[in-house]
């Protein structure tokens, strides 16, 4: 077994993450900052506006949700300490917690949850399709939210993350040009750490947030964020020891290994349950020969993924079954199974009539781990008798070809946010099919039958019912093979072994450091 | 002298107005929708958001009033807003430029000095084997790659040695103020600033050796050695300063490069620059943004030639200013 194998099979095993365990039961202590990479550097802070990966990563720790999840993706109080559901399952009523202050020490009552729904619709489009379940919020008293939903949706308990639904002070954003807000440029939260300063280009610095709602939290007092703009500057920085903690994806791939047999370095691949990501190829159903199915099993059965998951990944992942990832809710592996056997794949090919018809592969331009990818699953594609063209272009110029539908097979991996009917139904129901936009059914696969079972999914109870509905589905997409699911990716966070409790949720990082102490 | 200046500055405008419109429709030509880049970041891209991001930044209006409207603000020196980091492109720029200009600034420096002074030395020794060392030493910075050069000096004086620090521009964390400050930024600058200068130091060698060989044979040379000047002094006075027009014209063009070469150096040490923010800002097609740095840019490279002919005159007094 070769040594990232053997690492991969150590972070699959939990033992890394068992090493981090012993923390919970040690008494916290106080006191010391933490360094931490941040990659690339965020646009903004101001997490209702902004979404992307490094302005949550941040963010969360000036922020907070309604909910938190468990690894197991379970709800857990933050903003609110309880919630009830009626018989119907239509009507939610969290109860806030009492005592919160914002960072400009103005209380937090149920009027900011009000308001943030209002403003999110406008600012959030994950937020808004989320809350277009929702008929109406109101606030019978200061401290009670109450969710009246059109009707019952599966997944709503697990929409209230921070970054999924962050909570912005009202006081500081109503009526105001929410685009040329200056607390856009200092963000007021109720969360654990405080803005305090963002050199641009250097770092951005919060500091503890003494009246923090949860009494002797947040146990550090800083927590520095580099911006190191190179993959190799960033290894360096760790191993050099300017910096403690490099989140998940801050390193390529083939550094992880030679940084993890570091001196009192630990890591983790917990705190990706919540955003699971799935990676696969985008195959144009419409055109060519992938519009024949059996073309597009021969896909399937050409790539060797447990390669691309050994040597490539450096054994971290795992390989995908299906549209779902195995962390999410309803998941099964009771659906038909795709080995690497280029042997079959030929025969599928010659049974399709393919005659070598040039097919365009678009790799994704995230940096070398995908730039290998490209070529490996090139290679298994033409051992195969595939005419497999390489098209290379920047992120930006990769999604217009996407959204525009200009591609054969394309790279891409996406979040599932905890359920099927949050990030797994959008990449296959017909009514998503709408060109020009890049993450959603672009492949433009159309069945009325997934369309009618993700439908009914989402609205549908009680759970086993859902899970009925759920297994379903996964076993006819997994058949038509509208697009060949790759990898469940696992990005591992590096950090000294002195970082305890880092990652406490499903939400890892995402999350803020609140739990997080130094044992110096 | 006045009205030179006064009628470069005018041509300088106009050259600056066409640079603009020309770089607006070119970053346009490139596929990639800054809305699409936005959208893709939140997680979700559905037809609302993505018209909704449109219409937000002006980009749904016709093309050329999205012209109309930028060069009306470039006019007015307003360089518009930031899609993607939502500030004004002023401030952002602001914040950046002036850590870029003291990179850029002393590698310019270290470059042209130890340009000239090598390239001196080899010609006063042409022929010997200083002279083929010094030629040798100069090559190996200009062909390799700057990306190169910075991770092997990293390895050697941050990795190995533990001389210096391998990225940013101050010690994060430490607060320290006034010298201490200064020595710290100082200990910061000097792996990036000596990457980036001695890939141009190689160039000002090997141009200030030829023009001094060249000049060195020309009758002035013999008559002043006729005169009984000393040796420095003919090569000082004479050789030298003759010699040095070519290197000042390369040195102007070299200016506007430089911010071109900073953009490898700043991404590799982290340097806080706007070289590093107009690699972020093509990559998201932050259009406005990146308008806005080649407008400081193009207005740099502008200025520095304005002041190469400027240092023409000082370098050589036969030269006058054509009004």
């Amino acid at each position: 077994m070769s040594k990232r194998v053997l690492l991969g099979v150590l972070l699959a095993c939990g033992l890394t993450a068992s090493a981090l365990e012993p923390a919970l039961a040690q008494e916290p202590k106080t006191g010391g900052v933490i360094n931490a990479v941040i990659q690339p550097e965020p646009p903004g802070l101001m997490l209702a506006m902004i979404q992307n990966g490094p302005t949550q990563m941040v963010s969360g720790n000036i922020f907070e949700g309604l909910l938190r999840y468990s690894p197991k993706l379970e709800p857990l109080p933050e903003l609110a300490e309880s919630w009830t559901v009626s018989e119907d399952a239509k009507t939610y009523t969290f109860k806030l917690r009492k005592g919160v202050t914002w960072h400009d020490g103005k209380p937090f009552t149920a009027a900011d949850v009000l308001f943030s729904m209002e403003m999110l619709k406008q600012t959030h489009a994950r937020a808004r399709t989320n809350l277009a379940q929702v008929d109406k919020v109101e606030a019978p008293d200061d401290y009670t939210v109450v969710f009246t939903l059109k009707q019952p949706f599966g997944p709503f308990l697990g929409i209230f993350e921070v970054g999924s639904m962050p909570i912005v002070p009202k006081h500081l954003y109503e009526g105001t040009d929410f685009k040329t807000n200056p607390y856009n440029n200092a963000p007021v939260g109720t969360g654990p750490f405080m803005f305090k300063e963002w050199q641009k280009g250097s770092f951005i610095r919060l500091v503890k947030n003494p009246n923090y709602y949860e009494k002797g939290k947040p146990h550090i007092d800083e927590i520095y964020w580099q911006i190191i703009p190179d993959a190799a500057a960033r290894s360096v920085a760790y191993e050099t020891g300017k910096v403690d903690v490099l989140p998940g994806g801050s390193v390529e791939n083939f550094d992880v290994p030679r940084l993890s047999k570091l001196k009192d370095t630990c890591v983790t691949g917990a705190g990706w349950e919540f955003f699971s990501p799935l990676a696969w190829l985008w195959l144009n159903n419409r055109q060519g020969p992938l519009a024949d199915k059996r073309v597009r099993q021969a896909v399937m059965y050409a790539i060797d993924r447990d390669f691309a998951k050994d040597v490539i990944w450096n054994g971290l992942g795992k390989v995908a079954t299906g549209p779902s990832s195995s962390a999410i809710k309803y998941y099964t592996d009771d659906v038909k199974k795709y080995p690497y056997d280029p042997a079959k794949a030929k025969a599928l090919l010659k049974e399709a009539g393919y005659k070598g018809e040039k097919i365009r592969l678009l790799p994704l331009a995230y940096g070398e781990t995908w730039q290998r990818w490209g070529e490996a699953v090139k290679q298994n594609l033409q051992d195969v008798g595939m005419n497999i063209e390489t098209i290379a272009t920047d992120v930006a110029g990769g999604n217009q070809k996407i959204g525009d539908w200009d591609y054969d097979i394309a790279f891409t991996y996406l979040y599932q946010y905890g359920d099927p009917a949050l990030g797994v139904g959008r990449n296959y129901i017909s009514s998503n099919i709408a060109k020009g936009q890049v993450f959603n059914n672009v492949e433009g696969y159309s069945n009325p039958e997934i369309d009618k079972l993700f439908a009914d999914g989402a609205v549908a109870t009680p759970d086993t019912k859902r899970k009925e509905i759920y297994e379903k589905a996964q076993k006819i997409l997994v058949e038509d093979v509208p697009v060949a699911w790759m990898l469940e990716l696992q990005f591992p966070t590096i950090m000294r072994c002195k970082v305890k409790n880092l990652i406490t949720t499903g939400i890892g990082v995402n999350d803020g450091f609140k739990d997080a102490w130094l044992d110096k | 002298m006045l009205s030179f200046v006064a009628q470069r500055v005018v041509k300088g405008v106009i050259v600056l107005l066409a640079i603009v419109v020309l770089n607006f429709f070119l970053i346009r030509l490139a596929p990639g929708d800054p809305a699409a880049v936005m959208a893709g970041e939140a997680g979700a891209s559905d037809q609302v958001f993505v018209k909704q991001l449109r219409e937000k930044f002006g980009l749904d209006k016709p093309l050329p009033e999205q012209l109309f409207i930028y060069v009306k603000g470039v006019v007015t020196l307003d360089l518009g807003f930031s899609f993607r980091q939502q500030a004004p492109v002023a401030k952002l720029i602001g914040e950046r430029l002036p850590a870029t200009l003291l990179l850029t600034l002393t590698a310019f420096a270290i470059s042209l000095m130890l340009g000239v002074l090598f390239g001196t030395f080899a010609a006063r020794f042409a022929g010997t084997f200083l002279d083929t060392a010094i030629t040798v030493f100069a090559l190996i910075f200009y062909a390799m790659p700057i990306f190169w050069v910075a991770l092997m000096g990293i390895l050697l004086f941050s990795v190995t040695m533990d001389w210096l620090p391998s990225f940013g521009y101050e010690t994060v964390g430490a607060n320290l103020t006034g010298f201490a400050h200064a020595v710290d930024v100082a200990k910061h600058l000097i792996m990036p600033a000596m990457t980036l200068g001695l890939f141009f130091m190689a160039t000002y060698t090997r141009m200030t050796r030829a023009s001094m060989l060249e000049v060195k044979r020309l009758d002035f040379v013999k008559t002043a050695r006729a005169k009984g000047l000393s040796d420095a002094v003919i090569q000082r006075r004479h050789v030298l300063r003759n010699a040095l027009l070519p290197v000042v014209t390369l040195a102007g063009v070299h200016s506007g490069t430089l911010i071109g070469g900073a953009v490898i150096t700043e991404t590799v040490f982290a340097w806080p620059g706007i070289g590093r923010l107009m690699y972020d800002a093509l990559l998201q097609r932050d259009y406005n943004l990146l308008l806005g740095v080649f407008v400081i840019c193009s207005a740099m490279v502008l200025i520095f030639n304005l002041i190469t002919d400027l240092v023409y005159r000082l370098v050589d007094p036969r030269i006058e200013f054509a009004s």
